[in-house]
Protein backbone atom coordinates (compact mmCIF):
# COMPACT_ATOMS: atom_id res chain seq x y z
CA UNK A 1 0.00 0.00 0.00
CA UNK A 2 2.89 2.20 1.41
CA UNK A 3 4.68 1.73 -2.97
CA UNK A 4 1.39 2.89 -4.30
CA UNK A 5 0.82 6.07 -2.38
CA UNK A 6 4.45 6.82 -3.02
CA UNK A 7 3.32 6.51 -6.59
CA UNK A 8 0.29 8.55 -6.55
CA UNK A 9 2.18 11.53 -4.19
CA UNK A 10 4.97 12.16 -6.75
CA UNK A 11 2.32 12.30 -9.58
CA UNK A 12 0.95 14.71 -7.73
CA UNK A 13 3.73 16.35 -7.26
CA UNK A 14 4.29 16.87 -10.99
CA UNK A 15 0.38 17.49 -11.42
CA UNK A 16 1.36 20.33 -8.87
CA UNK A 17 4.45 21.66 -11.01
CA UNK A 18 2.58 21.64 -14.42
CA UNK A 19 -0.24 23.89 -12.73
CA UNK A 20 2.38 26.21 -10.78
CA UNK A 21 4.01 26.48 -14.46
CA UNK A 22 0.67 28.19 -15.59
CA UNK A 23 -0.24 29.80 -12.97
CA UNK A 24 3.55 31.83 -13.73
CA UNK A 25 3.10 31.53 -17.14
CA UNK A 26 -0.25 33.18 -16.95
CA UNK A 27 -0.75 35.00 -19.56
CA UNK A 28 -4.46 36.30 -18.37
CA UNK A 29 -5.68 36.87 -15.02
CA UNK A 30 -8.27 33.80 -15.70
CA UNK A 31 -5.63 30.90 -16.73
CA UNK A 32 -4.18 31.80 -13.44
CA UNK A 33 -7.46 31.36 -11.31
CA UNK A 34 -7.85 28.29 -13.16
CA UNK A 35 -4.41 26.71 -12.81
CA UNK A 36 -5.05 28.24 -8.59
CA UNK A 37 -8.38 26.24 -8.85
CA UNK A 38 -6.70 23.15 -10.43
CA UNK A 39 -3.56 23.60 -7.60
CA UNK A 40 -6.32 23.44 -4.87
CA UNK A 41 -7.50 20.49 -6.03
CA UNK A 42 -3.77 18.56 -6.38
CA UNK A 43 -3.60 19.89 -2.97
CA UNK A 44 -7.03 18.43 -1.64
CA UNK A 45 -5.77 14.78 -3.42
CA UNK A 46 -2.83 14.65 -1.93
CA UNK A 47 -3.95 15.57 1.60
CA UNK A 48 -6.50 12.40 0.80
CA UNK A 49 -3.25 9.99 -0.43
CA UNK A 50 -1.58 10.95 3.21
CA UNK A 51 -4.54 10.55 4.73
CA UNK A 52 -4.66 6.51 3.47
CA UNK A 53 -0.97 6.26 3.63
CA UNK A 54 -0.59 6.87 7.32
CA UNK A 55 -4.39 5.86 8.19
CA UNK A 56 -4.99 8.55 10.45
CA UNK A 57 -8.07 10.94 10.12
CA UNK A 58 -6.50 14.03 11.70
CA UNK A 59 -5.81 15.44 8.45
CA UNK A 60 -9.24 15.47 6.87
CA UNK A 61 -10.21 18.67 8.48
CA UNK A 62 -8.02 20.04 6.32
CA UNK A 63 -9.24 18.28 3.62
CA UNK A 64 -12.77 19.89 4.39
CA UNK A 65 -11.09 23.87 4.61
CA UNK A 66 -8.75 23.26 1.63
CA UNK A 67 -12.17 22.54 -0.64
CA UNK A 68 -14.11 25.53 0.93
CA UNK A 69 -10.81 27.93 0.44
CA UNK A 70 -11.10 26.35 -3.40
CA UNK A 71 -14.61 27.37 -4.01
CA UNK A 72 -14.66 30.50 -2.05
CA UNK A 73 -11.27 32.20 -3.54
CA UNK A 74 -12.75 31.42 -7.36
CA UNK A 75 -15.64 32.53 -7.32
CA UNK A 76 -14.60 35.95 -5.61
CA UNK A 77 -11.74 36.14 -8.26
CA UNK A 78 -14.02 34.99 -11.13
CA UNK A 79 -16.20 38.40 -9.45
CA UNK A 80 -13.24 40.49 -9.66
CA UNK A 81 -12.76 39.93 -13.16
CA UNK A 82 -15.99 40.26 -14.30
CA UNK A 83 -16.65 43.39 -12.73
CA UNK A 84 -13.32 45.29 -13.57
CA UNK A 85 -14.01 45.99 -17.67
CA UNK A 86 -17.19 47.71 -18.41
CA UNK B 1 -10.48 -9.88 1.42
CA UNK B 2 -8.28 -7.05 3.00
CA UNK B 3 -5.74 -7.73 0.01
CA UNK B 4 -8.47 -7.11 -2.24
CA UNK B 5 -9.45 -3.75 -0.79
CA UNK B 6 -6.01 -2.56 -1.00
CA UNK B 7 -5.50 -3.05 -4.25
CA UNK B 8 -9.09 -1.65 -5.29
CA UNK B 9 -7.90 1.47 -3.04
CA UNK B 10 -5.05 1.63 -4.24
CA UNK B 11 -6.36 1.37 -8.27
CA UNK B 12 -8.87 4.09 -7.43
CA UNK B 13 -5.90 6.17 -6.18
CA UNK B 14 -3.78 5.71 -9.09
CA UNK B 15 -6.09 6.42 -11.67
CA UNK B 16 -7.52 9.65 -9.80
CA UNK B 17 -4.13 10.82 -9.43
CA UNK B 18 -3.34 10.34 -13.84
CA UNK B 19 -6.49 11.95 -14.33
CA UNK B 20 -4.73 14.99 -12.12
CA UNK B 21 -1.45 14.86 -14.18
CA UNK B 22 -3.38 15.06 -17.32
CA UNK B 23 -5.25 17.49 -15.96
CA UNK B 24 -1.67 19.67 -15.31
CA UNK B 25 -0.59 18.64 -18.70
CA UNK B 26 -3.62 20.10 -20.50
CA UNK B 27 -3.41 23.06 -18.20
CA UNK B 28 0.14 23.86 -19.43
CA UNK B 29 -0.35 22.54 -23.03
CA UNK B 30 -3.49 23.90 -24.73
CA UNK B 31 -3.81 27.32 -26.30
CA UNK B 32 -6.19 29.21 -24.94
CA UNK B 33 -8.65 29.75 -21.72
CA UNK B 34 -11.41 27.64 -22.46
CA UNK B 35 -9.67 24.97 -23.79
CA UNK B 36 -7.57 24.51 -20.37
CA UNK B 37 -10.54 24.77 -18.28
CA UNK B 38 -11.51 22.01 -20.56
CA UNK B 39 -8.63 20.11 -19.68
CA UNK B 40 -8.22 21.42 -16.13
CA UNK B 41 -12.08 21.55 -14.36
CA UNK B 42 -13.07 17.83 -15.26
CA UNK B 43 -10.22 15.70 -13.27
CA UNK B 44 -11.19 18.49 -10.43
CA UNK B 45 -15.19 16.37 -9.97
CA UNK B 46 -14.18 12.51 -11.40
CA UNK B 47 -10.29 12.76 -9.74
CA UNK B 48 -11.01 13.57 -6.33
CA UNK B 49 -13.93 11.36 -6.16
CA UNK B 50 -11.75 8.36 -7.20
CA UNK B 51 -9.11 9.44 -4.76
CA UNK B 52 -11.29 10.05 -2.31
CA UNK B 53 -13.62 7.06 -2.51
CA UNK B 54 -9.88 5.18 -2.31
CA UNK B 55 -8.97 6.34 0.58
CA UNK B 56 -12.07 6.05 2.31
CA UNK B 57 -11.48 2.34 1.86
CA UNK B 58 -8.21 2.43 3.97
CA UNK B 59 -8.97 4.77 6.81
CA UNK B 60 -10.74 2.19 10.03
CA UNK B 61 -13.04 4.71 11.38
CA UNK B 62 -16.31 5.26 9.88
CA UNK B 63 -16.04 8.82 10.79
CA UNK B 64 -13.46 9.47 8.82
CA UNK B 65 -15.59 7.82 5.47
CA UNK B 66 -18.19 10.93 6.58
CA UNK B 67 -15.78 13.18 6.72
CA UNK B 68 -14.53 12.17 3.04
CA UNK B 69 -18.43 11.76 1.84
CA UNK B 70 -18.68 15.45 2.33
CA UNK B 71 -15.89 16.50 0.76
CA UNK B 72 -17.07 15.05 -2.32
CA UNK B 73 -20.44 16.47 -1.95
CA UNK B 74 -19.27 19.46 -1.69
CA UNK B 75 -16.60 18.84 -4.48
CA UNK B 76 -19.91 17.62 -7.03
CA UNK B 77 -21.77 20.84 -5.48
CA UNK B 78 -18.98 23.98 -6.09
CA UNK B 79 -16.60 22.77 -8.76
CA UNK B 80 -19.37 22.85 -11.87
CA UNK B 81 -20.26 25.93 -10.60
CA UNK B 82 -17.06 27.91 -9.63
CA UNK B 83 -16.02 26.45 -13.39
CA UNK B 84 -18.82 28.21 -14.64
CA UNK B 85 -18.26 31.48 -13.07
CA UNK B 86 -15.02 31.82 -14.32
CA UNK B 87 -15.65 30.79 -17.74
CA UNK B 88 -18.52 33.78 -18.01
CA UNK B 89 -16.57 35.93 -16.04
CA UNK B 90 -13.48 35.62 -18.44
CA UNK B 91 -15.55 36.04 -21.46
CA UNK B 92 -17.63 38.68 -20.37
CA UNK B 93 -13.94 40.65 -19.88
CA UNK B 94 -13.41 39.70 -23.26
CA UNK B 95 -10.86 37.21 -22.90
CA UNK B 96 -9.54 35.79 -26.25
CA UNK B 97 -10.65 32.20 -27.44
CA UNK B 98 -8.84 29.90 -29.80
CA UNK B 99 -8.14 31.29 -33.18
CA UNK B 100 -9.17 28.23 -34.75
CA UNK B 101 -12.88 28.04 -33.46
CA UNK B 102 -15.65 29.02 -36.07
CA UNK B 103 -18.54 29.84 -34.12
CA UNK B 104 -19.75 32.15 -31.61
CA UNK B 105 -22.83 31.89 -30.20
CA UNK B 106 -22.53 33.48 -27.06
CA UNK B 107 -21.59 37.24 -28.90
CA UNK B 108 -25.02 37.49 -29.91
CA UNK B 109 -26.82 37.25 -26.78
CA UNK B 110 -24.04 39.43 -24.53
CA UNK B 111 -23.93 42.49 -27.55
CA UNK B 112 -27.71 42.00 -27.36
CA UNK B 113 -27.72 42.42 -23.54
CA UNK B 114 -25.02 45.26 -23.57
CA UNK B 115 -27.65 47.34 -26.12
CA UNK B 116 -30.37 46.99 -23.78
CA UNK B 117 -28.40 47.89 -21.03
CA UNK B 118 -27.30 51.09 -22.94
CA UNK B 119 -30.66 52.06 -24.15
CA UNK B 120 -32.24 52.00 -20.24
CA UNK B 121 -29.27 53.91 -19.78
CA UNK B 122 -30.00 56.41 -22.41
CA UNK B 123 -33.92 56.61 -21.50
Amino acid sequence: MTGATTVCLAGLVVAGLLCVARLVAGPTVPDRIVALDTLLFVIAAGVAVAAARTGEGTYLAILVVVSLLGFVGTVTAAKFVERRQP
Amino acid sequence: MSAFLDLLAATLMLLGVALAVVAGVGLLRFPDLYSRMHAATKPSTLGLLLVLAGAALQLADPGDAAALLLVAAFQLVTAPVAAHMVGRASYRAGTPGTRTASIDELRDVVEREAREQREEDGE
